[in-house]
């Protein structure tokens, strides 16, 4: 189970705050913080108060580069603003993310295959996100063609479902799961599947409960990554147990630790 | 039609570790030979690299081996003085590295002392200048001493010692760190155990590349199958990015092997079996031939001819074209 740390985004006050004043600190500490945790990526997210999005997001990639060694998740919706990070990561990146929408996809996918990045697509397109799995699994397709169109692998393409608060929208999330079930049989290899797990628990109570037994649900049906939270340390154990579980990773007694430093 | 080749993209590859060290390096060897390094399936050169071929470590017993007698025999007189017998296993009979065994360090046999025991190691490494591996006689408490003493005797060889097992492991992981030598991590053929071991060495910042693993082998026809899927299951997690299962792996085939009494038997007790000085090198060469298919990098084996049709085997795997 990859884990993207979701933690340096401009919603963040800390971090928009960062990213105006252009104050490395908070993000750099965020990136130790969160690999120390366990985190597999690190996404990077400007915020919606960032006038220049382009210099922002260059200025992200290069300070959080500057501590940190993980691979970066370049999350925004403007492209130029991740083309001109890509140019800058040292690591293979991950674009988040492109909609099952052609314009953008004829935007994004020969960006990525010439940079060697991987993609989110999300399942969904102009009309929003679709109510149940069936629909979902019609977008999820048009992007694995577009993947085989553009040449980029079948393994660096991450297909996310959409995952939506579970307090207004209940019956989306085992229509998720099920999706995430389908998508693992669309092509051979298959895509990947990807959570903005967080999203699940949006203003519910205890959010740490519901997002680590949804993250174990999703790894049952074949969920691959999910952005979340890398310090909440039940969550960490959680993704440990899983792979151990699935026959993913070869248990040990230390099977949480060697999850978490690997 | 055009035929595409399967290749399998790997994530990552198995360590390397370094026996021996040359005078530059600090020790009295000829040569430092390394082991590991595959980045694909054993001999699968078309979707990987195998930069280091498997070796033969023939096995030298400090006190005369008990031994089914149609081995001894072969070996011949040498199998009196273990540094004679290394230096015939080097001249003639084309060992890569000894493995010396210091059976004779037994608290209910020879009962060597430490310092005895480390002086046959040294008698050794003057006779030949291969590397060595030493391991001990088995005895929990005696081998602590025997090996500490060994590990700071040979200071500077890189030695590979043994063996180093889940409820006994700091002593020798400390006389390693010390005296600057690899170390043997052995599980009963169970591979989370066997992970979970290189973790607890590891923590003791022991570098995963001195690390060597040893499955515990069972020979042909006593279990081996059991080894070779563990092995195999070892190397895929090796090559899919587990740190802890990448390391090299030794095998005791000789051990195993001879145990076997189809191996000794003789022709008059077994007709239907054959001619034992056929089948004893053979049952040998085949429990290698084995475990090189589920990924072993060092065999311990004994019988010269069995190390002749093993050496020409691992050749002809070699090859890429």
């Amino acid at each position: 189970m990859i884990i993207i740390g979701e933690r340096i985004n401009g919603m963040f006050t800390d971090i928009g705050e960062a990213v105006k004043t252009k104050n490395p600190k908070p993000l750099q500490e965020w990136a130790i913080k969160q690999k120390e945790g366990g985190a597999h990526y690190i996404d990077l997210n400007t915020g919606p108060s960032c006038d220049d999005r382009v210099a922002g997001m260059k200025w992200m990639v290069e300070v959080v580069q500057e501590v940190c060694d993980l691979p970066l998740v370049l999350d925004s919706t403007n492209y130029d603003a991740i083309e001109a990070g890509l140019k800058l990561c040292k690591k293979p990146a991950m674009i988040n993310s492109v909609p099952a929408e052609r314009p953008k996809i004829e935007r994004v996918f020969p960006m990525a295959v010439e940079h060697n990045a991987q993609i989110i697509g999300l399942t969904m397109n102009e009309k929003g996100i679709p109510k149940n799995a069936d629909a979902r699994v019609a977008l999820a397709m048009e992007l694995v063609a577009a993947a085989d169109e553009f040449g980029l692998p079948m393994e660096d393409l991450f297909i996310d479902p959409l995952i939506l608060p579970v307090n207004v929208a209940q019956d989306h999330v085992p229509e998720v799961l099920e999706a995430i079930r389908q998508i693992k049989f669309l092509a051979d290899p298959a895509p990947r599947t990807v959570l903005g797990l967080s999203n699940v628990s949006q203003k519910s109570p205890d959010r740490p409960l519901l997002n680590r037994v949804y993250l174990a649900m999703a790894a049952a049906c074949g969920l691959d990554a999910a952005i979340a939270d890398a310090n909440d340390d039940s969550l960490m154990e959680t993704a440990a147990s899983v792979e151990i579980l699935l026959n993913q990773a070869i248990y040990c007694d230390s099977y949480v630790k060697v999850y978490r430093t690997r | 039609m055009a035929v595409q080749l399967l290749k399998e993209r790997y994530a990552s590859q198995v360590g390397t570790v370094v026996l021996g060290a040359t005078k530059e390096q600090g020790g009295t060897r000829s040569v430092s030979i390394t082991v590991g390094g595959e980045s694909a399936l054993p001999f699968q050169h078309y979707e990987g690299s195998i930069p280091n071929r498997p070796i033969i470590a023939m096995e030298v017993v400090d006190v005369e081996p008990n031994w089914p007698a149609p081995l001894k025999s072969v070996l011949g007189d040498v199998v009196k003085d273990p540094a004679l017998w290394a230096k015939k296993c080097v001249d003639e009979w084309d060992a890569d590295v000894i493995y010396v065994k210091l059976e004779g360090a037994d608290p209910d046999g020879a009962n060597k002392s430490p310092e005895e025991c480390a002086k046959v190691v040294k008698d050794i490494l003057a006779a030949v200048s291969v590397p060595l591996i030493v391991v001990g006689c088995g005895d929990v408490e005696k081998d602590h001493d025997v090996m500490a003493k060994v590990a700071e005797d040979a200071a500077g060889e890189n030695l590979l010692l043994g063996v180093a097992e889940q409820e006994d492991y700091k002593s020798l992981v400390a006389a390693c760190l010390g005296g600057g030598h690899s170390i043997i991590a052995r599980s009963p053929l169970d591979i989370n155990i066997c992970k979970q071991l290189n973790i607890l060495i590891t923590e003791m910042n022991m570098p995963a590349d001195r690390i060597v693993i040893d499955p515990m082998i069972a020979g042909l026809g006593y279990g081996i199958e059991y080894v070779y899927s563990i092995m195999e299951r070892g190397r895929m997690g090796a090559l899919q990015g587990d740190k802890m299962l990448a390391m090299p792996m030794i095998c005791t085939v000789g051990f195993e092997s001879w145990r076997a009494k189809e191996a000794w038997a003789s022709e008059e007790d077994f007709p239907q079996w054959g001619i034992q000085a056929e089948r004893g090198p053979a049952w040998e060469a085949m429990t290698a031939a084995a475990l090189i298919q589920g990924g072993a990098d060092i065999l311990c084996m004994r019988h010269p001819q069995a190390v002749q049709a093993t050496k020409k085997h691992i050749e002809q795997l070699m090859e890429t074209k």
